[in-house]
C-alpha cells in the first residue's frame, strides 16, 4: 500500500496553517480528546487572527493560543469556566473587545459541524427557541413545535485527538477521548491528527474504526512521555 | 429546616425509575447518582459521550482519557457505551433520555428556566443546557428555593436570559418540591417543620397547596 499520511513532527504538520484560518479543535473539557501538542505548534508557529471552534475557550492548551494573542474570534458552547476566578485568557480579552464570541448550544454546534461535513444546507432545530439564541434566526413551526433554523460550521482545518491511527489515517479513540473528534473530522477541509500509536495499514478491526481516513490528511504520533 | 444539597439530591433520586437513562448537570445534580434507591438500575448519560458511566475513579486509578462532562475522572460500569458527541446529542435532543436535572438561576411560573448566563459577568457558558432542556423528556431542576440574600428563585417572568422556555416539570429545593401544571405551580412537598406559608413567602408566583400535601421524607 501506498498511502502514508504519516508525518514525523508537529511542526510540519501545521506548516501551512496559515493567519485568519478558522479551525476546530478536538475535546470537551481537560484533557481527553485535546490535541494538546498540534495547538503547541500552532502557537510556535505564530499565526494570527484565527477563528477558533471548540466546545471551550481555555484549558491548559487553548488558552495558549489565548495568551499568544493569536485568536481573532472564538466560536464556542461553554466558552468560560463556571467561576471566574481566575480569568481565563479568553474571558479577560473577550471583556476587553479584543476577541469575538459567538456563542453557540453545544448540540447545536456539534450539528452545524455535522451539516458541513455532510453536505447539508441546514437543519431546524428545537434548542434556543425563545432565547437570545434565536434572535435573528429563521423560525418555523413543524406540527405543533416550534424550531428555528441553523446553518453548517465548516473549518479550514480540524485539529483531532484520537487514540490509534493507521497509515492511511484510520482512526480509532479511547475512552472520552471521543467526544467532538469525529465530527470535527468531517467538518475541517484539511484534518490533522495526533494519536498514542500508528500502525500498519489492516491492522486495525474495521468495525473498530470511528473516523475514517477518507477524512484524515495527517497523523503525527505522540512522544511517549507527552501523551 | 432547610435540606442540604445531598438531601434534595437524595429526594429527587427517588424520582429515577428503573432502568431509566438520565442526564446530570454539573454540581448540585451530579451528586443525585449518589442516593439511587436500592434495588433500582439508573444508567446515567453524560454529553460528552457516555452512556452508563459510574462512580468517580479512586485515586490513582483514574484514565487521564475518561471524564465526564464535568470533567471529573469517573468509571465505566459493565454495559456502558461511548459515542462520539453526534450521538450523545442525538440521544438528547430526539427524546431518547428520560431524566435531566439542571441547576437553576431563576425558574418561572411557566416554566422558563435561566441558567446560562448572569448579564453582570458580560459572558455566559451554554454547554449542554440548552440542549437537555429542550430535549429530555421530564426536566428536573435542582436549586436553593432564594438567592444569598433571601430573593426568590422561584418567578413570575425570569430576570436573567432564558436557557428555555415552557420546559420544566418539577422544581426541587432546599424547601420544597413544586410542579408545574398549566394551572400553575403546584406546592406537593415541603421541608420537614415549614408551612405553606412560609414556602410562599420565598417564592414570587401564587403556589397553589395540593390536597394530599406533604412533608419531604428523607
Amino acid at each position: 500500500m501506498s498511502i502514508n499520511k504519516v508525518v514525523q513532527s508537529f511542526e510540519e504538520a501545521v506548516a501551512d496553517v496559515f493567519d485568519g484560518a478558522t479551525i476546530m479543535f478536538g475535546g470537551f473539557i481537560g484533557k481527553p480528546g485535546s490535541p494538546t501538542n498540534l495547538i503547541r505548534a500552532l502557537r510556535d508557529k505564530g499565526v494570527k487572527n484565527l477563528t477558533v471552534v471548540t466546545n471551550r475557550c481555555g484549558g491548559v492548551d487553548l488558552d495558549m493560543l489565548f495568551e499568544a494573542r493569536q485568536v481573532r474570534k472564538a466560536i464556542a458552547s461553554a466558552p468560560v469556566p463556571a467561576s471566574r476566578k481566575p480569568m481565563s485568557p479568553f474571558e479577560a480579552q473577550y471583556l476587553a473587545g479584543e476577541v469575538e464570541l459567538e456563542i453557540v448550544p453545544q448540540g447545536t454546534l456539534m450539528e452545524r459541524m455535522r451539516c458541513a461535513g455532510g453536505g447539508i444546507g441546514g437543519f431546524y432545530t428545537r434548542t434556543g427557541v425563545g432565547t437570545a439564541i434565536a434572535e435573528g434566526k429563521e423560525a418555523k413551526r413543524i406540527g405543533d413545535k416550534d424550531y428555528i433554523l441553523e446553518l453548517p460550521l465548516k473549518a479550514d482545518f480540524s485539529f483531532i485527538r484520537a487514540h490509534k491511527a493507521d497509515k492511511m489515517g484510520n482512526l480509532t479513540y479511547w475512552r472520552s477521548q471521543r467526544n467532538f473528534n469525529p465530527v470535527m473530522a468531517i467538518a475541517g477541509k484539511t484534518v490533522l491528527v495526533e494519536v498514542d500509536e500508528i500502525v500498519e495499514i489492516g491492522a486495525l478491526d474495521p468495525e473498530a474504526i470511528v473516523t475514517s481516513a477518507i477524512y484524515v490528511d495527517r497523523v503525527v504520533k505522540i512522544p511517549r512521555k507527552e501523551s | 429546616m432547610r435540606l442540604t444539597d445531598e438531601q434534595i439530591a437524595k429526594r429527587i433520586a427517588q424520582e429515577f425509575p428503573d432502568n431509566s437513562f438520565v442526564n446530570l448537570g454539573i454540581g448540585l445534580p451530579t451528586l443525585t447518582s449518589n442516593y439511587i434507591p436500592a434495588g433500582r438500575t439508573v444508567i446515567f448519560q453524560s454529553e460528552n459521550g457516555l452512556l452508563g458511566y459510574g462512580p468517580r475513579a479512586k485515586p490513582g486509578e483514574e484514565d487521564s482519557q475518561l471524564v465526564n462532562s464535568g470533567g471529573e475522572f469517573v468509571t465505566l460500569l459493565p454495559g456502558a457505551a461511548i459515542v462520539d458527541q453526534a450521538e450523545a446529542f442525538v440521544m438528547l435532543r430526539g427524546g431518547h433520555i428520560a431524566i435531566g436535572v439542571l441547576g437553576a438561576l431563576e425558574v418561572s411560573e411557566q416554566g422558563d428556566v435561566a441558567n446560562w448566563m448572569v448579564p453582570e459577568r458580560g459572558v455566559g457558558r451554554i454547554g449542554g443546557a440548552m440542549d437537555v432542556a429542550t430535549g429530555v423528556e421530564k426536566l428536573f431542576i435542582a436549586m436553593s428555593h432564594t438567592t444569598k440574600d433571601g430573593k426568590p428563585k422561584i418567578v413570575k417572568n425570569c430576570s436573567y436570559p432564558i436557557t428555555a422556555s415552557k420546559v420544566v416539570h418539577t422544581i426541587f429545593t432546599d424547601m420544597a418540591v413544586i410542579e408545574v401544571t398549566p394551572q400553575g405551580l403546584l406546592l406537593k412537598e415541603v421541608a420537614p417543620g415549614l408551612t405553606p406559608v412560609e414556602v410562599q413567602a420565598s417564592t414570587e408566583p401564587k403556589l397553589i397547596i395540593a390536597k394530599d400535601l406533604k412533608e419531604i421524607e428523607l
